[in-house]
């Protein structure tokens, strides 16, 4: 129990640091690097409290898709780094006293908040023993059953997503020749090809 | 001391501050924002997990995925809104985003 207690603390305070880092970094290359530290350290969290399906989720998803994507749209957009702080310190009191009353308002909300006394029996979908059943399959006997169309409403939240970012950074580029299938199929030889009968010593113009 | 609900709740609070701050500190930088969004997104997911193995239930955990879904079509959609406004104003910077004067 007592490791768990430390791991906790390691990830925890490991995921505060970096979080700090992705908002205080002076290099957005940095703060994503930093951001992937902090997905890292969550999902380490999320096995701690034995959620382990999305975990490896995180890692999969949030490291090796979100970051990475971030990651190509900082490399590939020519910012100006220079030019990154100017604002940094007007918005600062603003951003400090909304970040201190947010977090006295979590403060004094949790502080004051206890679970309600039937609260065990409405629950949704009662955990079986992680022993007897993994977390995976605990996962997706709820998925597949009570959330299904919520599942099929994520499945096609993704759809639209991509086609509207496919949308939005599609460039038609008029001068470019690209081939064209149809066209191609199309052809007869009767349109193409033309047998002319060469007179000898005379030629075709 | 064990670790508790309430360890969370303060890592998940923090998280969340963090990135409501970024968003009012970082005013150059849209790409920042949004992971800003990620990190406050990324609290609500601490948020719900802890909540799901304090309660043991499973719901929260499916919930952690649908807003994990949702995360990523967030962050591909802004992206290229970035991309797409990048291209034609060569700035990313949030004061000059100011096209539809909101």
């Amino acid at each position: 129990m007592i490791a768990a207690t430390l791991i906790f603390y390691m990830l925890a305070s490991i995921l505060v640091v970096a979080a700090f880092m992705v908002v205080v970094s002076r290099n957005p290359v940095h703060s994503v690097l930093w951001l992937i530290l902090a997905f890292v350290n969550s999902a380490g969290l999320f096995v701690l409290l034995g959620a382990e399906f999305l975990a490896m989720v995180l890692v999969v998803v949030y490291v090796g898709a979100v970051a990475v994507l971030f990651l190509f749209v900082v490399m590939m957009l020519d910012l100006n780094r220079l030019a990154w702080r100017e604002g940094f310190q007007k918005a600062m009191p603003l951003g400090i006293a909304v970040s201190v009353v947010l977090l006295t308002e979590i403060v004094v909300m949790v502080g004051g908040w206890s679970s309600a006394k039937g609260a065990a029996a409405l629950r949704q979908a009662p955990m079986p023993d992680p022993a007897s059943v993994p977390n995976t399959q605990a996962l997706g006997e709820v998925i597949y059953t009570n959330y299904f169309y919520l599942f099929q409403g994520a499945g096609l939240v993704l759809l639209v997503a991509m086609v509207g970012a496919i949308l939005l950074t599609h460039r038609r580029h008029p001068g470019v020749r690209r081939q064209s299938v149809a066209a191609q199929i199309a052809r007869r030889k009767e349109d193409s090809l033309k047998l002319n009968k060469v007179p000898t010593g005379k030629g075709i113009s | 001391m064990v670790v508790s609900l309430v360890h969370y709740l303060t890592v998940s609070a923090i998280l969340l501050t963090l990135g409501v701050f970024g968003i009012f500190a970082n005013r150059k930088n849209v790409v920042v924002i949004l992971m800003c969004i990620e990190l406050i997104l990324l609290a609500v997911n601490i948020n719900l997990v802890a909540f799901s193995a304090a309660l043991n239930d499973m719901a929260g955990q499916v919930f952690t995925m649908f807003v994990l879904t949702v995360a990523a079509a967030e962050a591909s959609i802004g992206l290229a809104i970035v991309v797409a406004f990048f291209r034609t104003r060569g700035s990313i910077e949030v004061d000059d985003i100011n096209q539809m004067k909101g």
